[in-house]
């Protein structure tokens, strides 16, 4: 079956790829582009491990078709920091020790990332319903939604 | 002992982890994130039946789909004995080793694997598992331990012999064991009140967030590398070598980063497929398992079944309890049937104990370890009981497990006499805490329960290199699961002398590092960070060495403090001293290398302990239970590293919260899986649970140099019979059966409305 060439920009760089019309854009990341940051868990849309922004809108990458990429911009967790510079969110869940294993990890972060940047003073609830599509088995979250509630405190302006 | 007080310079600090920038940036390689240049992809086909006899199987069509390069089944691995082998600290049957990862006679579960395909990609090898002929004879099944051990059940296995009782003829009981401590009969014939009651738990799983997954590589001379995430690469290498014939030497085993086990990652299941197919094509293959497969061929937990008496005094003095607890193994012998028994009353000094355990096999995946195996089932059933018990006779239930509380000098029904242990420290912290203290409003209520964990030592090895530019790396052999690195790092900067940045620990292959035995059982801070303690001392001892050297003295007039080489005393002369820098730069002059080591069988594992409290609202018209507020207090022995360490306790609280409240298997009466994924097997989410509040008690376990005790397993046993106990005191109804779900709680609710209505 013809592959489909696909013109996309990924963290701010145009890449061209050739996928299959089976591959999901998780797939196209993970084993054409080795953008192996985004995790997949499920498969199915459940975990939340495999988290990236496609035009600015937090989805699944398990469920985009790697074609549907074609003219958007997907940002992943390899893009977060800016070069040796960590996020904010990415410093403070290393100080905070807002992860075990680390599977979940970059999910949470591009998650996270993506509610402070819509909403700059999230309360714990909100934090938690924003966060309930993605799975950690190991932290019980309580690190996790503080790690969000201190990085958008100190994002804010506000002392630690 | 508060961070405050704390004499140390980096045991007991919250340092960045050293694999931490890695998983926050996507960097770090887990399971899937391997690959290899001209690898293959393998897949399973897995049986669709409960219970089948396998006929025959034809893969020629398979093999005959262009990109398809072998396929394995049972054929491909050679028979074994069934005598029990020891792995590690593990007695295992190879028989039914080899059975698990590929069908032989029979499937014995949904799930179960009967033949792997390698093809030159993924979507060519699911299309050949669909040409593979598998011609099944359907057998009746059984699912339910209870069921299962009733006469006339489908047997599993005919061949099967229960260990520790007679059978007449076949049966799926695998082993009955029995405790007995005291005079259970005297016991109630002394105790003024008496209850009894039964309970059931389901099968749950690990959940861990990573699919298992492994890459193999065995070249033409037999040599193989299996590069996989596990929870014991050294097991891996065991358990492949003898599955395939092969020589464990000829297998190096690289562990990726782990993303999640709990136990789960403590058996081998794609790692011999991979091998084998490896071995057949020349190529490498890769392999790993959707979130299906997980649920349907890896290892829960057991389901379990029990019966309880207990008997105490109207003072509350427990003097007699006694058990009968079933567990099922899934589809082979081996639940924790065991530790069950042992675990169940462990907190508490009970004189007359009789615990009878029934190992049982049902049609269902062979169940692996889970976080304190076996000990929350039964911990969850006893725990509920004493709630019962202490309402019964009026005591508070802090109150009564503190006046039944063990301690140093209590000797437990499974055997040993305890050391010091800090149980009681736990009830009080509970009993003191702002938690217990909190207002209730309608609808609300709070429950207690306690729970014990044995903890392991075990073999261990490490390495501790001294780099020429002042540095170290720390070598061992233990997946790190939480944060273990930045563990043995902490202790190993302590015992230096130097910074913790200057310390890199580094998780080692099978040839790198003398052999770990795997990342289970709370052990690694544990048993491999004495190992890690004990490598870094012998280096230390040759960095005295290597000063005495330079400055013309006996080594034992050296002594090392704070990172740096001292004369013992003045008698021993004037000298500058020497930092472990100065004598890292000239090791070529003074003798080579400076290599630290350790290896040994580490004993003297401290219990662990915790009390949970939790509060929980109960809606009266959809039955569901919301927890509102917990609090988890463990003795922890020593924190290490005290973020992690409140991790593992916030962890396992959360992982006992979703197994009370949602997690369980649902099969069809065909004996399918019906839930294999997270959107039907409900694993807790952010927006379920509250904060979980930890109160970590330091009573120092005696046998390790920074008195740790493992604390990763503790904190999921108390949590059940914590939501039942609160669900209870919130709304008068006894849960039973887990999970507590809302269709089974508004049961409850409607059952206990009845009557009312009736009036």
């Amino acid at each position: 079956m013809a592959k489909h060439h696909v013109s996309t920009t990924i963290n701010g760089e145009p890449v061209e790829y050739l996928c299959s019309t089976r591959q999901t854009l998780l797939d196209v990341l993970r084993d054409e582009l080795n953008l192996t940051g985004s995790k997949e868990g499920c498969a199915s849309g459940d975990c939340g491990a495999c988290s990236v922004m496609l035009d600015g809108r937090l989805v699944c990458a398990c469920l985009v078709m790697g074609a549907e990429a074609e003219g958007r911009a997907v940002e992943t967790i390899e893009g977060m920091a800016e070069g040796d510079s960590l996020h904010p969110l990415q410093r403070i869940f290393l100080e905070d020790a807002a992860l075990q294993c680390g599977i979940c990890t970059p999910g949470f972060l591009v998650a996270a990332k993506a509610l402070l940047d819509r909403n700059d003073n999230p309360t714990e609830t909100e934090i938690r319903y924003w966060l309930a599509g993605n799975l950690c088995r190991c932290t019980g979250y309580d690190k996790i939604v503080r790690a969000v509630q201190r990085t958008a405190a100190e994002m804010r302006g506000e002392a630690r | 002992m508060t961070e405050e007080t704390n004499v140390f310079k980096w045991v007991g600090k919250r340092v960045v982890r050293p694999d931490g920038h890695d998983k926050v940036t996507g960097r770090a390689k887990f399971g899937s994130d391997f690959a290899l240049p001209g690898m293959l992809h393998g897949r399973v086909l897995r049986s669709p039946h409960a219970h089948a006899r396998i006929r025959g199987i034809d893969a020629s069509k398979a093999l005959a789909l262009p990109g398809v390069k072998a396929v394995v089944t049972s054929e491909d691995f050679p028979e074994q004995s069934a005598e029990l082998a020891a792995a590690g600290e593990a007695l295992v049957s190879y028989r039914d080793m080899t059975r698990n990862v590929m069908a032989r006679e029979k499937a014995l579960y949904d799930g179960h694997a009967v033949a792997a395909v390698a093809a030159t990609s993924a979507e060519i090898a699911e299309a050949a598992l669909e040409l593979v002929e598998v011609d099944y004879e359907v057998l009746p099944h059984v699912i339910d331990v209870d069921l299962a051990m009733e006469d006339g059940a489908p047997v599993l296995d005919e061949e099967l012999k229960p260990a520790g009782m007679d059978a007449s003829g076949p049966t799926n009981i695998a082993k009955k064991v029995v405790f007995d401590l005291g005079d259970v009969g005297k016991g109630f014939e002394e105790a003024e009140v008496v209850l009894e009651r039964s309970y059931t738990t389901a099968a749950v799983h690990q959940g861990y967030i990573e699919p298992h997954a492994a890459v193999a590589s065995v070249s033409a001379d037999g040599q193989a590398q299996i590069w996989c995430c596990t929870q014991g690469q050294f097991m891996v290498r065991a358990y492949t070598a003898r599955l395939l014939g092969m020589d464990a030497s000829a297998i190096r085993v690289t562990p990726s980063e782990i993303g999640g086990g709990f136990g789960g990652k403590t058996v081998v299941y794609l790692e011999p497929l991979a091998t084998a197919l490896s071995a057949k094509t020349g190529r490498p293959v890769k392999m790993t398992m959707s979130r299906e497969e997980v649920f349907r061929a890896s290892g829960p937990t057991s389901a379990g079944s029990m019966t309880y008496r207990i008997g105490a005094t109207r003072d509350g003095r427990i003097v007699a309890f006694e058990g009968t607890v079933k567990l099922e193994a899934g589809a082979f012998p081996g639940s924790p049937v065991q530790p069950a028994c042992m675990c169940a009353v462990a907190p508490y000094d009970i004189p007359n104990v009789r615990l009878t355990g029934y190992d049982v096999v049902v049609n269902r995946p062979k169940v692996a370890a889970y976080r304190a195996p076996g000990a929350p089932i039964s911990a969850f059933g006893a725990e509920s009981i004493l709630d019962e018990l202490a309402k019964e006779i009026g005591v508070d239930p802090l109150e009564l497990r503190m006046r039944n509380a063990a301690k140093q000098g209590t000797k437990a029904a499974y055997g040993p006499t305890f050391r010091r242990i800090g149980y009681e420290e736990t009830v009080r912290a509970a009993m003191d805490s702002e938690h217990m203290k909190a207002p209730l409003g309608p609808n609300q209520g709070r429950g207690v329960a306690s729970g014990f964990w044995f903890n392991i030592g075990g073999e261990s090895s490490a390495t501790v290199n001294i780099v020429e530019d002042g540095t170290a790396v720390v070598v061992s052999g233990n997946p790190d699961i939480g944060g273990s690195r930045a563990s043995l790092a902490l202790m190993a900067a302590e015992e230096l002398g130097i910074d913790y940045d200057k310390v890199r620990p580094i998780v080692a292959d099978t040839a790198s590092v003398g052999y770990n035995f795997l990342t289970g059982g709370s052990r690694v801070t544990f048993a491999t960070g004495l190992a890690v303690v004990e490598a870094a001392r012998d280096a230390v001892r040759q960095l005295c060495e290597r000063a005495a050297k330079i400055w013309e003295v006996e080594p034992d007039g050296v002594v090392w403090r704070d990172g740096q080489a001292h004369p013992a005393g003045s008698n021993v002369g004037d000298f500058e001293p020497l930092s472990l820098a100065d004598i890292a730069a000239g090791t070529p002059k003074t003798g080579g290398p400076i290599c630290g080591h350790n290896a040994q069988n580490v004993q003297g594992a401290g219990p662990g302990f915790a009390t949970h409290v939790c509060d929980v609202e109960v809606d009266p018209e959809t039955g569901r239970v919301t927890v509102l507020r917990y609090t988890a207090v463990q003795d922890v022995g020593r924190a290490i590293h005290p973020s992690y360490v409140e991790g593992q306790i916030q962890g396992g609280a959360a992982q006992g919260i979703g197994w009370a409240l949602n997690e369980e298997y649902i099969y069809n009466d065909k004996g399918q899986l019906e839930n294999p994924g997270f959107l039907d097997y409900r694993i807790p989410v952010a927006s379920d649970l509250p904060m979980i509040e930890t109160m970590v008690v330091e009573v120092p376990n005696d046998r390790h140099p920074y008195g740790v005790r493992g604390v990763g397993e503790v904190p999921i046993v108390p949590p059940m019979a914590a939501v039942a106990n609160a669900i209870e005191n919130a709304v008068g109804v006894r849960m039973e059966h887990l999970p507590m779900s809302p269709p089974r709680v508004l049961a409850a609710l409607d059952a206990a409305r009845l009557p009312e209505a009736a009036e």
